[in-house]
């Protein structure tokens, strides 16, 4: 059993490194209004980048930071196949997500790229370390948090909320909605990229597979997340503090089914069927809803 | 009259899925010009192009021929959200012209920084809130003391009362209400229009407003249009408007579309 606990720390890492991830989708799924699927292609884009650029000697930082830029242009690309061409938004990620399959495995120059901690001294967030991971993560997820919540709270952050919500009332009072998306969108993948390289320093590679069901196992911490919080209250960055603990359960539901060796090869089909029955209950109550008052409109 | 054009519709033409056997001209050569300070109340039957005309002016789609000129200014090639500046807009579904999700102060404050360059600067002030107290006690629904609620919980009156708060913040050159009452109960719908009424008086606005109520849109404004087939066929204001009856309306409708129309008399009594 004490191992079983010994393995949580490093799910609770795990937790707050896809968390990062999390909340961009929160940003395209929630606020936006957008099922964006770049996020599969974009975490390992981040990864790619990252580490190939930590390998040819560059900083750390600044190879986050080209992390963060890599996923931004994604996020564009992604805009420009939905708003510019017209193309429904699901299918606009489907076919960026798969450009960025070429793109990482050209980025890499291979299907992997190793980079150790042992032999890059400049990174700070890894597996073998998690202790000291775990200060800089939760840093991390606090300030992800806040520079959010404050973006999110100003005039350009209110114009995004207001196109995600409502479209045509948007445009009504004056708001460029296309110019909203765009924001929204790139933002959304920056954070991904960004946690695609936290992620690939803290497991020592990056990987072409790394962001596969990314946007199903986002949904899966956004919904657990809200499930935690609605009853504590509504605030902005407790509904984004609550994507981090969602995350940190779905890994720390992760790792007890690995302890217990339970096949871990039905975890994709048991998230992907957690965020279906999430998604479907709202609807499902709603059509329950209506046909008891078309009986009782009936009957009356 | 003295007053100068607010609005001149020029020669518009809206063909709606042109090429096809759907093909429908909403908008058939409509001429229409507004003075400042008019308040036109526009009837017609189902598809006349009443509200595409008002689509036409807000932008939502490119016209396919003719002018849209506002205060003198061609605004035809202007996207919507540029047009948003000048125009203030209610819709007929109440969930249409706010955003459900947000609190009613950060409502207020998208429109109050309409047309504006959206910046990092905070998107609600504390100055504001004491401004949106006052404003939105004068419609008289309680709403003062709700700030911070979701808009998504408001009835629908109370949700196209502040829509219309909304649409007058920024004084715009013209006010386009699209039936804005028709989803609303007769009581909600009253106090909708004596509250449009009071706003327009009071900022002197030009105001364009869609009624399928016969009875209001002689009761309301200083003129009245009726349009058909994707033009105005009748146009009375002044002492003439005054003395309208609804039957005078019915006779001169079923006169102007050559009688063969009678069918929409159900829908316009």
């Amino acid at each position: 059993m004490g191992n079983f606990l010994g393995s949580m720390p490093g799910a609770v890492a795990q937790g707050l490194i896809w968390g990062i991830m999390a909340v961009g989708v929160y940003i395209t799924f929630r606020i936006l209004d957008i099922a964006d699927l770049t996020v599969d292609g974009s975490v390992c884009t981040g990864a790619a980048v990252c580490a190939v650029l930590i390998v040819n000697g560059v900083n750390v930082w600044l190879a986050m930071l080209a992390a963060l830029v890599a996923g931004i242009v994604a996020g564009c690309v992604t805009w420009f196949f939905h708003v510019i061409l017209g193309i429904p938004a699901i299918l606009a990620g489907i076919l960026t997500q798969l450009m960025l399959w070429s793109a990482n495995l050209k980025i890499m120059g291979g299907a992997n790229v190793a980079v150790s901690a042992r032999q890059f001294k400049g990174i700070f967030v890894t597996q073998m370390d998690i202790g000291g991971s775990l200060i800089w993560l939760f840093a991390g997820a606090a300030i992800t948090v806040g520079l959010l919540y404050l973006f999110f709270g100003t005039e350009l952050g209110c114009a995004i909320r207001a196109t995600g919500c409502n479209g045509a009332m948007s445009r009504a009072q004056g708001i460029n909605t296309n110019v909203m998306k765009l924001i929204g969108l790139a933002l959304s993948n920056g954070i991904v990229a960004l946690a695609g390289a936290v992620l690939c320093q803290y497991q020592g590679f990056s990987d072409i597979n790394m962001g596969k069901g990314a946007i199903v196992t986002g949904l899966a911490s956004v919904i657990i997340g809200e499930a935690v919080v609605r009853k504590i209250g509504k605030n902005f960055a407790l509904k984004l503090t609550g994507v981090f603990v969602g995350s940190v359960i779905y890994w720390m539901v992760y790792q007890t089914v690995v302890f217990f060796k339970i096949d871990t090869d039905l975890l994709k089909m048991l998230s992907a069927l957690l965020v279906a029955l999430f998604l479907g209950i709202p609807y499902l109550k709603k059509q329950l809803g209506q046909r008891k008052t078309r009986g009782g409109a009936a009957n009356g | 009259m003295d007053r100068k054009e607010m609005l001149r519709l020029s020669g518009i033409v809206k063909k709606f899925n042109p090429g096809t056997v759907n093909e429908k001209i909403a908008l058939n050569g409509l001429d229409l010009t507004l003075n400042d300070g008019d308040f036109v109340t526009v009837i017609g039957g189902n598809g006349a192009g009443k509200s595409t005309m008002l689509n036409a002016i807000a932008g939502v789609w490119r016209v396919d021929g003719g002018s849209v000129v506002l205060d003198g200014r061609d605004i035809t090639s202007l996207p919507e959200y540029k047009r948003a500046l000048y125009l203030g807009r209610v819709f007929q579904d109440p969930m249409m012209g706010t955003a459900a999700d947000m609190q009613i102060e950060e409502n207020l404050a998208l429109a109050s920084r309409r047309g504006k360059r959206k910046t990092l600067a905070p998107g609600i002030k504390k100055a504001e809130r004491a401004q949106y107290r006052e404003l939105l006690s004068e419609l008289g629904l309680g709403l003062e003391d709700r700030l911070s609620v979701k808009v998504g919980t408001l009835s629908g009156g109370q949700r196209q009362a502040l829509t219309l708060l909304m649409a007058a913040m920024r004084e715009p050159k013209l006010l386009l209400l699209d039936e804005h009452t028709a989803a609303l109960d007769p009581k909600t719908a009253a106090k909708v229009l004596e509250i449009t009424d009071r706003i327009i008086s009071e900022k002197k606005l030009t105001a364009l407003m869609i009624t399928h109520n016969m009875k209001d849109a002689i009761a309301h404004g200083n003129r009245l249009i009726m349009m058909h087939e994707g033009r105005v066929i009748i146009d009375v204001s002044g002492e003439e408007k005054r003395r309208l009856t609804v039957e005078d309306l019915l006779e001169m409708f079923t006169r102007a579309s050559g009688g063969e129309f009678s069918n929409d008399r159900a829908i316009l009594s």
